[in-house]
């Protein structure tokens, strides 16, 4: 993989994967790790088992329920399951406790403490590897793409299609440099950061593309930030994100589960290393973005492209030059119940939610509790909860002390999923309320019919469920308590 | 998959623009765990009205439904082909689809005809009162009018709609490939070839 023209990160992995090419320039690609979920997995097993397919490669699979899971107790005292009150959650789970072990599928169940959001269990276990192909039926499949691994999410027939052949036939994308020159100012995270590129790329800037983040900041970055940033890479429309595997990514990757071990190590490491994009590789484009120009980012309207700093105001529709655009930042403003020109730090939330795939890991917990050690939630917040993306995430934070912060401060402590991200389990925000979301979309009804959300970091939510309002957490804890 | 030649039949003279997957298919079928019966839920909201197109008695189970500019647009929910073909339309005429979504559709048998919005205006108006005809083999719209419209598609998704191939069919095909390369990469890298068994 040295030899010819210098090459990018993405090319890399590509070239590695190609199981043959065909005439039209379609690539039959080999996939190395497949993370399946309840959601978008049944219609696909189903169509198996009607043709008399098999999965092909059982032990490149791992089953993970995290969508419907309800984050409240699901065992009793006796160890007995706390039925599912919604019929059709509780049918996607069975059919997946069915599928998997019909197919010969490792299942990880809904209560064991390896359990969470696939795109936190992938990593966390050691299965999501740099240089890997990684799919999910899930459009944040992204998120792996911070470990070097090219993820992406993909439709059921897709799904299908790599439990039948542990392939996909795919053309190649174009590519994106996004470089993050300097360093973020105290208390600004790789949240504020990954929103600040949504900003300034929009929803659509990365369709077509694989972007490749690079830069002093986002070598700075932990490899729970680089997940968070990678993770968000489909909102700005992007196939995959790609952050470059480090000295940070092995350590990360070390001694996990489904981690090589022995000889197969140092030889996987000396390969990641080769990974990097070559001096002299170009991209087809490249967008520079200063880390010092972000301060902690806020959306106020229904895009993820709709960030504001939280120093800033809600803008008006005319603050945009394409008439679309204008129409469609009324529509969001109606939509939200926000006035142009209200300091973004004067909207009040009723609801605060720290979880989700781009912000459940330990690091998440531990920023959202060091803003919320020694203080209270504000009596206006009606609903402050902590979800996190696994079980193993919640041990270790349990064994840290982070659960009686949290406890503490009048937040609820809760059981891991995707939880109130989407709505899917019982955890929705009301119509009409509004929610500062560690999450990813702020879509209309996202977080439930007529739910309000606004995206934020960890720090950030910790401080709105002080304060009742979005609020900069640069004016309410020290931030070189921040980390 | 069946074979797809040719469709004819009543057009839906839908023509909106922007059509989102959400409107297709509301979220709240997503949790089913079959394909089938997605019908009942396809364009849920507009279907409240009594009037709607969907449910006339002229256009009920119409196999061809005609909308406006990028149709199928928002999340990758492949619910919103399945929706369509529950309720009989083996294909979308419209000036731009999504890509998630036309690829959806066809890998469920479904046609989508990309055509300018001329074209579409004259079908909008011919599908009130008139059926439609598409060709596949020779990759035409004609009307009972003389109208004759030409239109492109991918050779790979013509061949495989033609043929009813299934796409995972013709991969499976290529095993020998596909094992010579678990050989290779399995030598070269060898622990991407290993997954949950632990190494």
């Amino acid at each position: 993989m040295t030899t010819g023209k210098p090459r990018t990160l993405y090319e890399k992995i590509w070239d590695a994967h190609v199981v043959e090419r065909r005439e039209d320039g379609t690539c039959l690609i080999y996939i190395d790790r497949h993370l399946v979920h309840e959601v978008t997995s049944p219609q696909a097993f189903e169509a198996l088992r009607l043709s008399g397919r098999k999965v092909r490669r059982p032990d490149l699979t791992l089953a993970v329920p995290d969508h419907n899971l309800p984050t409240t107790a699901r065992r009793d005292s006796a160890g007995h399951r706390i039925p599912i009150a919604d019929p059709e959650s509780a049918q996607q789970l069975a059919a997946l406790e069915r599928n998997a072990p019909e197919f010969g599928v490792r299942l990880i169940g809904d209560a064991d403490a390896e359990q969470g959001i696939v795109h936190v269990v992938g990593p966390e276990q050691g299965f999501s590897l740099p240089g890997a192909t990684i799919v999910c039926g899930d459009s944040h499949t992204a998120c792996h793409g911070g470990l070097g691994a090219l993820a992406f999410g993909i439709g059921t027939s897709e799904v299908e299609h790599v439990l039948a052949t542990q392939t996909l036939l795919l053309s190649r994308s174009k590519t994106m440099e996004v470089r993050v020159e300097g360093q973020l100012g105290p208390g600004v995270s790789a949240k504020d950061l990954v929103l600040h590129i949504c900003g300034v790329l929009r929803a659509s800037g990365g369709t077509g593309y694989v972007i490749e983040y690079t830069g002093e900041a986002i070598r700075d970055l932990s490899v729970e930030g680089r997940l968070t940033v990678s993770n968000m890479a489909i909102e700005h429309g992007a196939r995959a994100g790609l952050i470059a595997p480090d000295d940070k990514t092995f350590a990360y990757v070390k001694g996990r589960p489904y981690a090589p071990k022995g000889d197969e190590w140092e030889a996987a490491v000396a390969w990641w290393k080769n990974l990097a994009t070559d001096p002299g590789a170009t991209y087809d484009k490249v967008v520079v973005i200063q880390a010092a120009d972000i301060a902690p980012t806020v959306t106020w309207g229904t895009s993820p492209e709709d960030t504001v700093p939280i120093t800033g105001t809600v803008p008006s529709p005319d603050d945009f030059a394409d008439p679309s655009k204008q129409e469609a930042a009324a529509k969001s403003l109606a939509y939200m119940g926000l006035t142009p020109g209200t300091p973004m730090q004067d909207v009040e939330v009723q609801n605060v939610f720290i979880g989700s795939c781009t912000n459940s890991r330990i690091e998440d917990l531990r920023a959202a509790a060091r803003v919320l050690k020694g203080r209270t939630k504000a009596p206006t917040v009606r609903w402050a909860i902590v979800v996190p993306g696994s079980g193993l995430v919640k041990r270790q934070a349990e064994a840290e002390g982070l659960d009686r912060i949290f406890i503490e401060a009048g937040l609820e402590w809760r059981e891991p999923g995707c939880s109130a991200c989407l709505g899917m389990n019982p955890d929705k925000v009301p119509a009409g309320e509004r929610c500062a979301s560690t999450s990813n979309r702020n879509f209309v009804g996202r977080q439930g019919p007529g739910s309000r959300t606004h995206l934020v970091s960890p720090a950030m939510a910790a401080a709105a469920a002080v304060t009742g309002r979005l609020t900069d957490v640069r004016d309410l804890a020290d931030v070189r308590e921040l980390g | 998959m069946e074979p797809l030649k040719q469709v004819e039949g009543r057009a839906i003279p839908f023509g909106a623009k922007n059509v989102d997957t959400d409107v297709i298919i509301p979220a709240h079928w997503l949790k089913t765990i079959t394909r089938e019966g997605m019908s009942k839920g396809a364009f849920e909201t507009l279907r409240q009205d009594p009037a709607n197109l969907f449910d006339s008695e002229t256009f009920k189970g119409a196999p061809i439904l005609i909308a406006g500019d990028n149709f199928g647009c928002g999340s990758s929910r492949e619910h919103a082909a399945w929706a369509l073909m529950d309720l009989g339309i083996k294909a979308v005429i419209a000036p731009s689809f999504s890509d998630i979504f036309s690829g959806n559709a066809f890998k469920n048998g479904i046609l989508t005809v990309v055509l300018p919005q001329a074209a579409i205006d004259r079908l909008m108006d011919v599908a009130q009162t008139d059926p439609v005809h598409i060709d596949l083999e020779s990759q035409t719209v004609t009307t009972p009018f003389q109208d004759r419209f030409t239109f492109e598609i991918d050779p790979f998704r013509k061949h495989c709609l033609l043929g009813g191939l299934d796409e995972v069919g013709l991969t499976l095909a290529r095993d020998e490939a596909i094992s010579a390369y678990e050989n290779e990469a399995g030598a070269t890298m060898p622990w991407l070839n290993k997954g949950v068994v632990a190494a």
